[in-house]
């Protein structure tokens, strides 16, 4: 089983046939502008001194985290990482409570109690990443073999990073997949760099997608700036796997177009590599594309770029409005109450 | 009322849940076809089917990360650890995941570890340890560490209703030693709720799992030889742990032994101790005693183990000592 290289996506009709319209095409370019926007303003935020600990981007990964999204199905679940903020953007996390969250607020989806990139929503089908990775990738499999058990058509996106590729909870997740022939899509956002680690002292495979072959499953390849092909080859797998086609690695290359974190300057990648890189912006790329192949207009544009701008303004005022979480609420938060196994997913 | 040995109470237990309850299912390693290592699960396969009692690969994170996924999911998962040693290689996820998804993201992980513990019959360093301090260090778990079969039974039916995760110690020197009486009609027992082994006045010890048996023998001992009256307290659970039980029967006898099987240094003991120190000093007709294995690994040749895991005679001598005191 030879791992497969993703063709670009070229025509509309093309689009179209993968299952989205002119509206869905606008609405991917609002996502991305959004999930750059919110990190941007983050960005801003850290050096007013509002954002405490330290700010992660996912500058360079916002087509492969919003193209995913799109192809997931209402009550499909996943675990996405700290470069996938397009996930939670996409699937409606409201920008406001990100801020919150960013500055530690009692709104925000932890409360106050993890930082930045550390959300989910269960009511979205998201559960918030620890630090330690992949160490939510084997919970997402145990996702799909609840679906599996239940006989559900669920998918489970399970996300990692190339440099926890290395670790064995990746391993462990993808063999049991394999080898129960789970729902679940592992998607690898590879951006070459883990922390100051380049990809060849990382991994030995010339891919990492051709893992794949070892687990008993497909590998796919894909340019993850390329918002358009990042949604063909999710959607491919996550409806083979919800007809019980089992599991599919998904390597979406892109390049981390910043540091690891805010304090760091990424003087270790080479000038020239992001220079090539800038070039193969991925918002960049899918606007030209809109202009060429779905006609937007100018008027189009201007719209829903001032549209991003006002619910980005509107946002961070609403989350600096948000109260400091109660210190007083600490040690009760710990354990779950009876009552709270009481909804949808727990009944 | 049918007498049961403490394996059977926690087979007949899990059965019966799994039989009421569709979202609870069993995974872990050779739990279906074999049964398990120690046969808790001899027959779920064949009435329950594949996808409900699950032979897992030998991968520790996997079962127990995909047993948190299936809670988010709404399941009721009950995983066994092969031997509660084994939990070590699944550390990472109860500990960085598992423990503290409650507290940050809201979310409830009602997951049941089964963890087949202790010493006693040559297992050695790796099929003989005690987990329960270690995760009773752990914010967001709770540890269970029934004695009798009938608390061993009740104990795992509030272990699956828990929303949190909860870390079931069995010890595996009791599934076939002890024998009790096991109420056939469903019921459960409390989390943070201590047994009264046996009432006493002169001294009491405060102990949980195997131990409390090993107590047993030399407060029997002691009232016939010595006319010792010792009282027995069983704490059945670590993480919630019923102080007041403590308190109260620290303050009735006056002197304390806190006696485990796991290691000393950093033992759950030592915070027992502590806590009578704080609270009760008033009361105490002597220095708080504490009973434990040496800061060892655990040893495999018999006398060597002997050495390591308190005797009836190691309780008897330190509570001859405080009664003297």
């Amino acid at each position: 089983m030879a791992v497969r290289e993703a063709e670009p996506v070229s025509s509309l009709q093309e689009v179209h046939d993968a299952g989205l319209d002119r509206e869905d095409l606008l609405g991917i370019y609002r996502n991305l502008l959004t999930t750059r926007g919110i990190e941007e303003r983050g960005h801003i935020l850290y050096k007013q001194g509002k954002i405490p600990g330290s700010f992660y981007t996912g500058r360079g990964n916002e087509a492969s985290a919003v193209g995913v999204a799109t192809a997931m199905g209402p009550h499909d679940v996943g675990t996405p990482l700290q470069r996938a903020m397009g996930v939670h953007v996409t699937r409606g996390l409201e920008p406001w409570r990100i801020f919150a969250q960013y500055m530690g607020r009692a709104d925000g989806p932890t409360r106050g109690r993890d930082g930045n990139v550390h959300i989910g929503d269960a009511n979205l089908g998201l559960y918030a990443m620890v630090s330690h990775l992949p160490a939510m990738l084997p919970v997402a499999v145990g996702m799909a073999l609840a679906f599996r058990i239940r006989e559900e058509k669920r998918v489970a996106i399970a996300w990692c990073g190339e440099g926890a590729s290395a670790r064995g909870d990746a391993h462990e997740g993808m063999n049991l997949a394999g080898v129960r022939k789970l729902p679940v899509i592992f998607w690898i956002d590879n951006n070459q760099w883990a922390y100051s680690t380049p990809s060849h002292l990382e991994y030995a495979v010339e891919h990492l997608a051709d893992r794949a072959a070892a687990y008993g499953f497909e590998g796919v390849v894909v340019d993850g700036t390329d918002v358009l092909a990042v949604y063909r080859e999710a959607k491919r797998a996550i409806e083979k796997a919800r007809e019980g086609g089992g599991p599919t690695l998904i390597e979406s290359v892109t390049l981390r177009m910043e540091g690891h974190a805010v304090h760091d300057d990424a003087f270790y990648v080479p000038r020239e590599l992001f220079e090539e890189w800038a070039r193969r912006d991925p918002i960049e790329r899918f606007r030209a594309w809109l202009r060429d192949h779905a006609e937007m207009t100018d008027a189009e544009e201007d719209e829903i770029t001032s549209g991003v701008k006002r619910l980005l303004n509107e946002s961070l005022q609403r989350a600096e409005e948000s109260p400091l979480p109660d210190p007083g609420t600490l040690v009760a938060a710990v354990y779950a109450q009876p009552e709270e196994l009481d909804t949808p997913h727990h009944k | 009322m049918p007498e049961k040995t403490y394996l059977q109470a926690i087979s007949d237990g899990l059965r019966e849940e799994m039989r009421r309850d569709q979202r609870v299912f069993v995974l872990g390693e050779d739990v279906g076809v074999y049964g398990g290592a120690f046969k808790v699960t001899l027959g779920f396969q064949e009435e329950f089917g594949p996808w409900r009692v699950i032979d897992m690969p030998l991968a520790e994170t996997a079962i127990l990360a995909g047993a948190t996924g299936a809670a988010l999911m709404g399941m009721r998962p009950v995983a066994e650890m092969q031997f509660a040693d084994f939990v070590s290689c699944g550390w990472d996820h109860l500990v960085t995941v598992a423990a503290k998804q409650h507290f940050r993201a809201g979310t409830p992980i009602p997951i049941v570890v089964r963890l087949p513990s202790g010493g006693g019959f040559s297992g050695g360093p790796f099929h003989s340890q005690n987990p329960e301090s270690s995760f009773a260090h752990i914010p967001g778990l709770k540890v269970v560490c029934p004695s009798t079969p009938a608390d061993a039974k009740g104990l795992l039916l509030s272990a699956i209703e828990d929303p949190n995760p909860v870390l079931f110690c069995e010890h595996k020197h009791l599934y076939r030693r002890i024998k009790g009486d096991v109420p056939e009609e469903r019921y459960t027992v409390p989390f943070g709720e201590a047994r009264m082994h046996r009432h006493g006045e002169d001294v009491t010890v405060i102990t949980w799992g195997a131990m409390v048996y090993t107590a047993d023998e030399a407060a029997q001992r002691l009232a016939q030889e010595d006319d010792l009256s010792v009282e027995i307290l069983d704490l059945r659970t670590i993480i919630p742990w019923d102080r007041e039980a403590v308190l109260d029967s620290v303050r009735r006898c006056s002197k304390v032994l806190v006696l485990h099987e796991d290691t000393r240094t950093g033992g759950f003991g030592g915070e027992i101790a502590a806590t009578i120190a704080e609270e009760a000093f008033e009361h105490l007709d002597g220095p708080v005693r504490r009973m434990a294995a040496p800061d060892s690994p655990v040893p495999f040749a018999p006398n060597l183990e002997k050495a390591f895991i308190p005797q009836v005679d190691d309780v008897v001598r330190a509570l001859r000592e405080l009664a003297a005191y």
